[in-house]
């Protein structure tokens, strides 16, 4: 029973409407310029991957004509992609803005590695405390995320404007609630917040606006022949020495794509002929897997994702 | 393609709402195979069907481990004909406040009732704050029908209580079973007196209000950007209506008019925007503008005291005798409310405010009529308040106080006091003159 419409008779000009990809972009502009009007020291959160890309250009949006009032702080593990290092240093000189790396030097030099002590130790020393460590060392009070709520199931909860104690640990019963576009910015001492401009896109929202948008994405995203170990189903681009190779295993060459970046030796490679931006939304659009599926960290136990997060991860 | 459709759920609990939800997800495909064996892999500790479809909303451990919604979760899915933001709210009564969350964005709302318990009390209270939120479009889903027998009548009498609870809005009411998937996506052979449309046909075709943009022009200012000495516009997202290239725009609370000289975004300049679109104004006259100013055309109500109702959603009760932090649009001032509230209690009350506000009834436009009370101790967001009228005495004093702050401002802009003088003179003659 849809809605009675009055009838005038006479035909009306439509209303003029935003698609939904401008309405996101509208939407996440505001939230941008929230945080800049009422923080004092904001950051934002560069990872290099395709989220981070769209936020960057949102961020040049929402200051032009001025350039981008904050800077952007990547939290290297040292085990990132070579070509994500490359991409990351070219944006930052290309879009003007100050570019923070922060390492947790000394886990690193006391040989920290995902095969050592584990993917939770490890991601829990070289992102999560480097994180909070490089937060506390700019003073920042708000960080910006580029995290979406659809991508995994404790993030369908997170507000917008996500509060963290003084350790930047989550509470997910302490949220205040978020109606409609206002957002609470007062904190008590020693608070912080983590930003998400890209609450409401889903990864093919992302897609479409990389590709209307035509920016910029790291190579490895799209599908070409690579050197790489194939375990079951999971293909592995070995780019770190520590990372074993199993007695009579040889690398051969696949033509894969990475669907999500995240450090070399934790993140597998999807078969893939997708080389452009239509085709990886293509695929995508008949994927039966999640991004998340071959992030190894995320399923090493019932709720990791959560329990990361009160930690004080993104 | 029909855009976007922003959904918000609401039952009691057990109403079967969250396997509503993973049901939709499931079938419209929005779910993949990782997650459903991870759902499979949980399921095996609950009791439940094969497939537990709330284990795709429930996020949480707490909600996982007690078999309850939380949190006000948000799902996102896609048909070829249109793409979906769904909130999924609790339906525990001291979660309101999560209700209220979900319907403050929602243009639809989907009422679950268990055809075994009827129209509840809460029920009644869903419909209540979704209405109170603005929405006038609403699903009736009559679920678990597979356990009443399908019975018909059952129906029909749960379809005339909501006739009247939801009292003249619009709504489509479904018989359902969420967990054997009838009347979701396609219709069942089980109910053949419903012709339907299915509940996601439905959702695809259903024609909501959002002609935001008929609506009159508000501009609440966010930022002002001046990158360098040549440039100076106001950052902003338009909440509603539209702008031209030229148009006449009033300045509030100070009250001064200006033209449009340029709308500019990082695409290059406009000739006209609209809401909800977030753009950069810059305008004709050098006017002090500052973040919680507000460009208009058409009339506004600009005042100190109006009426609303309050959804309380603090454990800490609204005092009376304290005052609050009120954040309406880019504008935050202090307020005080006039009686006491206790969590979860929605009344009407008056707000007054420390500084005039502008503001429109939230009937007429959500963003400039809508408004969140924050506890300066906690600094919790304890309140959400929906401006309905300017009280009476309001009305009277509306235009002297308006007048008296823009002649504040004015003094305050000169360099001397004989400048001083000389500007609220004239102002004050123009004002008389009028």
């Amino acid at each position: 029973m849809p809605t009675a419409h009055t009838v005038t008779g006479q035909a009306a000009t439509p209303p003029p409407q935003l698609d939904h990809l401008r309405r996101l972009e509208a939407e996440s502009l505001h939230i941008i310029r929230e945080v800049v009007a009422e923080f004092e020291r904001p950051v934002m959160l560069y990872s290099i991957g395709k989220d981070s890309s769209v936020m960057l250009r949102l961020a040049q949006k929402a200051f032009y004509p001025a350039p981008i009032p904050f800077p952007l702080l990547h939290i290297d593990t040292t085990y990132k992609f070579r070509e994500m290092i490359e991409f990351r240093d070219q944006m930052a000189a290309e879009v003007g803005a100050k570019l923070i790396v922060h390492i947790n030097k000394d886990a690193i030099a006391d040989g920290t590695q995902p095969f050592k002590l584990g993917t939770q130790r490890c991601c829990q020393l070289l992102k999560t405390k480097s994180l909070l460590d490089g937060l506390a060392e700019g003073q920042f009070d708000a960080a910006f995320g580029g995290a979406r709520r659809d991508e995994e199931r404790s993030r369908a909860k997170e507000r917008v404007f996500s509060l963290r104690d003084a350790h930047g640990q989550w509470d997910p019963k302490r949220q205040r609630p978020e109606l409609w576009s206002l957002l609470n910015s007062r904190l008590n001492p020693g608070e912080s917040i983590r930003v998400f401009p890209l609450s409401n896109w889903t990864e093919i929202d992302i897609w479409q606006y990389i590709h209307v948008e035509n920016i910029p994405v790291v190579p490895l995203y799209f599908a070409k022949e690579r050197e790489a170990i194939v375990r079951g189903e999971s293909i592995i681009v070995r780019e770190q020495s520590f990372v074993p190779m199993l007695p009579g295993e040889k690398t051969q060459m696949v033509r894969c794509r990475m669907r999500s970046l995240g450090c070399s030796p934790c993140t597998g490679a999807i078969r893939s002929d997708a080389d452009s931006v239509p085709k990886i939304i293509e695929e995508l659009v008949a994927a039966k897997n999640s991004e998340r599926q071959l992030r190894i960290i995320d399923h090493d136990q019932d709720g990791s994702m959560e329990v990361k997060k009160r930690e004080g991860y993104f | 393609m029909k855009g976007l459709l922003r959904i918000c759920t609401a039952g009691s609990v057990d109403d079967g709402k969250s396997t509503l939800i993973g049901r939709l997800l499931h079938d419209s495909q929005a779910v993949y195979e990782d997650q459903i064996s991870a759902v499979q892999k949980a399921s095996k500790n609950r009791v439940a069907g094969p497939i537990d479809f709330s284990l795709f909303t429930d996020g949480l451990k707490a909600e996982r481990e007690q078999g309850i919604t939380i949190d006000v979760a948000y799902r996102y899915f896609a048909t070829a004909r249109r793409k979906f933001i769904l909130a999924d709210t609790p339906g525990h009564e001291q979660y309101t406040r999560n209700m209220a969350t979900g319907a403050s964005t929602a243009d639809l709302a989907i009422l679950l009732v268990d055809a075994r318990q009827g129209v509840k009390d809460q029920s009644r209270r869903h419909a209540r704050i979704a209405r109170l939120l603005g929405i006038t479009n609403f699903v009736v889903a009559v679920n678990k029908m597979d356990l009443v027998g399908f019975d018909r009548a059952i129906y029909d009498g749960i379809c005339a209580e909501f006739a009247q609870i939801l009292d003249g809005a619009s709504f489509h009411a479904i018989p359902m079973s969420a967990l054997e998937g009838d009347n979701v996506i396609t219709l069942s052979e089980r109910t053949p007196w419903f012709t339907g449309p299915s509940l996601l046909e439905h959702l695809e075709t259903v024609d909501v209000d959002t002609d935001i943009t008929g609506q009159p022009f508000r501009f609440p200012v966010q930022l002002v950007l001046r990158p360098h000495q040549d440039f100076r516009g106001y950052a902003g997202q338009i909440q509603s209506g539209l702008v031209r290239r030229g148009d006449e725009v009033t300045v509030w609370p100070s009250g001064r008019s200006t033209a449009v000289k340029r709308i500019v975004t990082y695409d290059g300049d406009l000739e006209s925007a609209f809401a909800p679109m977030s753009v950069t104004l810059v305008l004709e006259d050098e006017i002090d503008i500052s973040r919680g100013d507000t460009l208009v055309s058409g009339p506004v109500q600009v005042g100190q005291r109006f009426e609303a109702d309050i959804v309380w959603m603090d454990e800490r009760p609204l005092d009376p005798t304290r005052m609050y932090v009120l954040k309406h649009s880019t504008r935050v001032v202090t307020a005080e409310v006039d009686r006491a509230f206790t969590l979860n209690e929605i009344h009407s009350a008056v707000v007054r405010t420390s500084r005039p506000i502008i503001f429109d009834s939230y009937r007429d436009v959500r963003a400039t009529g809508s408004f969140i009370l924050i506890d300066p101790a906690t600094n919790f967001t304890a309140g959400a308040g929906m401006i309905g009228v300017p009280t009476r005495d309001e009305r009277s004093g509306r235009a002297s106080e308006g007048a008296a702050e823009r002649l504040a401002r004015i003094a305050r802009a000169a360099a001397t006091d004989a400048e001083a003088v000389e500007a609220v003179r004239a102002a004050l003659e123009a004002i008389i003159g009028r």
